[in-house]
């Protein structure tokens, strides 16, 4: 792992709210009211540069969100992005946005829905070089495109098929491939490898990681794999409902685990061990993750948190410093929690 | 073991296509004992799925059984024309998908469909099939069943309808249950819930499951005994301490190898190079020589069968006792 450097991206206070709000109709008629999701409510981290960093949670809690809004995919709806000091929100156009652009590229989860099927490989990764104006020449782009290929362990006679002659994993290179054509320094990971099969999981991961080492990238990497995030990642976000609820280094979150929630996901993953204690029980925990509509008062978790008492009901709990653990609880606060 | 309750022998699942039959499930067996958990691993494209729907009668044509036989209960069931099975399926075999979404109708209530359901089944009037769902409901951890059996599954979360998908497969008392990657669409807290659950209600009512899933987690921690398939064939079968543990396989060594695990954190994960290949392309001998790092020539040209291997049985030519291997291989 290289030292991480200086921050490279800043999330300030990112909110994204998605307008869920009935029909004109139904509110003039029946005195609906207007409704929205708030995806994001309110998260800040930041990414130095070389290091990985991932954001874990359950569907729902907003970390694709996180994912489009740094990509541009998404327009926030509050709060600030910057990366190496530039704010997202002054590049007001097309053109101011380009350059910015190319050095932040996203890898989707699902390799057969981001891959125009009737599009040779070639020109599926060319098209970033083209878009950017990168190459000088037609020579140039083959060789540009080669070279990807074999960056990521394909050859360039791949490059004359089609999407549908590959593996889910083959495909999962061609767009890390497309991805790296830019020359990137970041790389936006959506559930990467949730797609692919486990033997095929562990190629696409030490993949990445040789690329890391090769190219000194800085990634951001979403699962809600923790087990896949505890061998990729340096330091980890975990989310709930749109709040980011813990942050610290990855060894650290493993270890010492303070917030509620992420104790009960790491007790909850299923784990090969089972197999050899044979018949050790894990307690499930109660409750489901409530309707992001309609959110709880105060700490959001609180309805499933063994903890929660009178003020977790009421205000909600700000990430603080608790050792070099950032933690959004009440109860680590009040060290009112169990070590 | 005692008499099991579904053995399955020499299963070939075939699909015929412009270019020639392909074989999607080649020549496997297996047997269930009543109350055991057997669960089935293999990547996409592997069988897993199809050998489950062989099992429950449900494989969509072109597909159709080839070859092979099917017993269950002591009686042939791969045979039996559709009236016959369906009548089986849902009684004597419930059925568990990935998508409880698919397995429920959204224009019926939760109680009609739990209904409906029993009434196939069970000789029962009206109001005592209303009884038994709620009870069903209950036991399946859905609070307020007597409110909740009048609501449609849009009203249901995604965890609390993989329960009423466990209710309907439960209505008939049902002796085994297929299950097919009944937790992978939920959440891992909520696919917790959901595991403790099966098991649960195995243990109490004795049902028997077969459990297909692509995650060896959940295999560990629900399993009694673990089937691993690998294009389209069955590489080993054991108990799952012996398959998760010490694995004979070279496939499932590599595939135990490649999970990535919490606590041991490497630099580089191990992995099986290359892909499973598609059923085009299923090489001669042993399916998985081209990716086995420790192939040699026979595997390139006698497909191995089943062999007793320590623990386990493995179709693997290193554990064949009377061939070439024995000289090359220590005792285990």
């Amino acid at each position: 792992m290289s030292e991480p450097g200086e921050t490279l991206l800043e999330v300030s206070d990112l909110k994204r709210y998605f307008d869920v709000s009935p029909s004109l109709l139904e509110r003039v008629l029946q005195g609906k009211e207007r409704a929205s999701v708030k995806a994001l409510d309110g998260i800040s981290f930041s990414i130095r540069r070389g290091e990985t960093f991932a954001l874990v949670g359950e569907s729902g809690c907003g970390k694709s969100t996180v994912a489009r809004c740094i990509v541009g995919l998404y327009r926030p709806s509050a709060g600030h992005i910057s990366f190496e000091g530039a704010e997202f929100a002054s590049l007001k156009t097309r053109q101011a946005m380009a350059p910015l652009r190319r050095r932040i590229q996203m890898i989707f989860q699902d390799p057969y829905a981001s891959l125009d099927p009737r599009w040779r490989v070639r020109r599926i990764i060319a098209e970033p070089l083209v878009t950017h104006g990168l190459v000088p020449d037609k020579t140039a782009l083959r060789d540009r495109v080669d070279e990807l290929l074999q960056q990521v362990r394909l050859s360039p006679a791949d490059g004359d098929k089609y999407p549908h002659e590959f593996s889910g994993g083959q495909r999962q290179r061609i767009s890390i491939a497309r991805a790296l054509a830019a020359r990137p320094e970041f790389l936006v990971c959506d559930e990467p490898t949730s797609a692919l099969d486990v033997s095929v999981q562990a190629q696409i991961l030490n993949l990445m990681k040789d690329l890391q080492r090769d190219f000194g990238l800085t990634y951001l990497f979403i699962s809600h794999n923790l087990a896949v995030i505890y061998q990729i990642s340096d330091r980890i976000g975990v989310m709930y409902l749109g709040r980011l609820v813990e942050v610290a280094a990855t060894g650290r979150l493993f270890e010492r685990p303070r917030h509620p929630y992420t104790r009960l996901l790491l007790e909850t993953i299923p784990r090969l061990e089972a197999a050899a204690g044979g018949g050790t029980e894990r307690e499930p925990v109660a409750g489901e993750v409530p309707n992001p509509i309609d959110p709880p008062p105060g700490c959001a978790f609180h309805p499933r948190c063994p903890f929660a008492n009178d003020r977790c009901r009421v205000e909600r709990p700000e990430l603080r410093a608790d050792d070099t653990t950032l933690v959004a609880c009440h109860a680590v606060e009040e060290g009112r929690l169990p070590a | 073991m005692a008499e099991p309750l579904l053995r399955v022998e020499h299963l070939r699942v075939e699909v015929p296509t412009r270019r020639g039959t392909l074989v999607a499930v080649d020549d496997i067996s297996f047997s269930i004992g009543p109350g055991e958990v057997l669960g089935v691993v293999g990547e996409s494209g592997a069988g897993k799925s199809l050998t489950g729907a062989a099992i429950i009668g449900l494989l969509e044509p072109p597909l159709r059984i080839a070859g092979g036989r099917i017993d269950f209960a002591g009686r042939r069931i791969d045979n039996l024309p559709y009236e016959a099975m369906r009548r089986i399926r849902g009684k004597e075999i419930g059925a568990i998908f990935q998508d409880p979404l698919t397995s429920l109708n959204p224009l019926y209530t939760v109680g009609q469909q739990l209904i409906e359901t029993i009434r196939t089944h069970l000789d029962l009037g009206a109001t005592a099939a209303r009884e038994r769902a709620i009870v069903l409901l209950r036991e399946v951890g859905i609070a307020g069943g007597e409110r909740r059996i009048d609501h449609y599954p849009h009203q249901f979360s995604g965890g609390m309808r993989q329960r009423v998908v466990i209710a309907l497969a439960l209505a008939a008392n049902p002796r085994l249950i297929v299950a097919d990657e009944p937790t992978t669409a939920l959440d891992v807290s909520i696919q917790a819930q959901i595991i403790a659950l099966l098991k649960l209600l195995c243990r109490e009512h004795g049902t028997a499951i077969m459990l297909v899933t692509h995650d060896m987690g959940v295999i560990a921690e629900t399993a009694d005994r673990v089937a691993v398939m690998y294009a389209g064939r069955l590489v080993e079968i054991g108990p799952v301490r012996t398959v998760v543990a010490e694995p004979h396989h070279p496939y499932t060594v590599g595939l135990m190898r490649s999970i990535p695990r919490i606590g041991q954190r490497t630099d580089r994960l191990s992995q099986i190079n290359g892909s499973m290949p598609r059923l085009t392309e299923i090489p001669p001998g042993c399916p998985f020589n081209p990716r086995c790092p420790e192939v040699f020539d026979r595997c390139r040209r006698e497909r191995p069968d089943l062999l007793r291997a320590p623990g386990s049985d493995a179709a693997c030519w290193l554990y064949d006792t009377h061939g070439a291997a024995l000289e090359g291989a220590e005792p285990r």
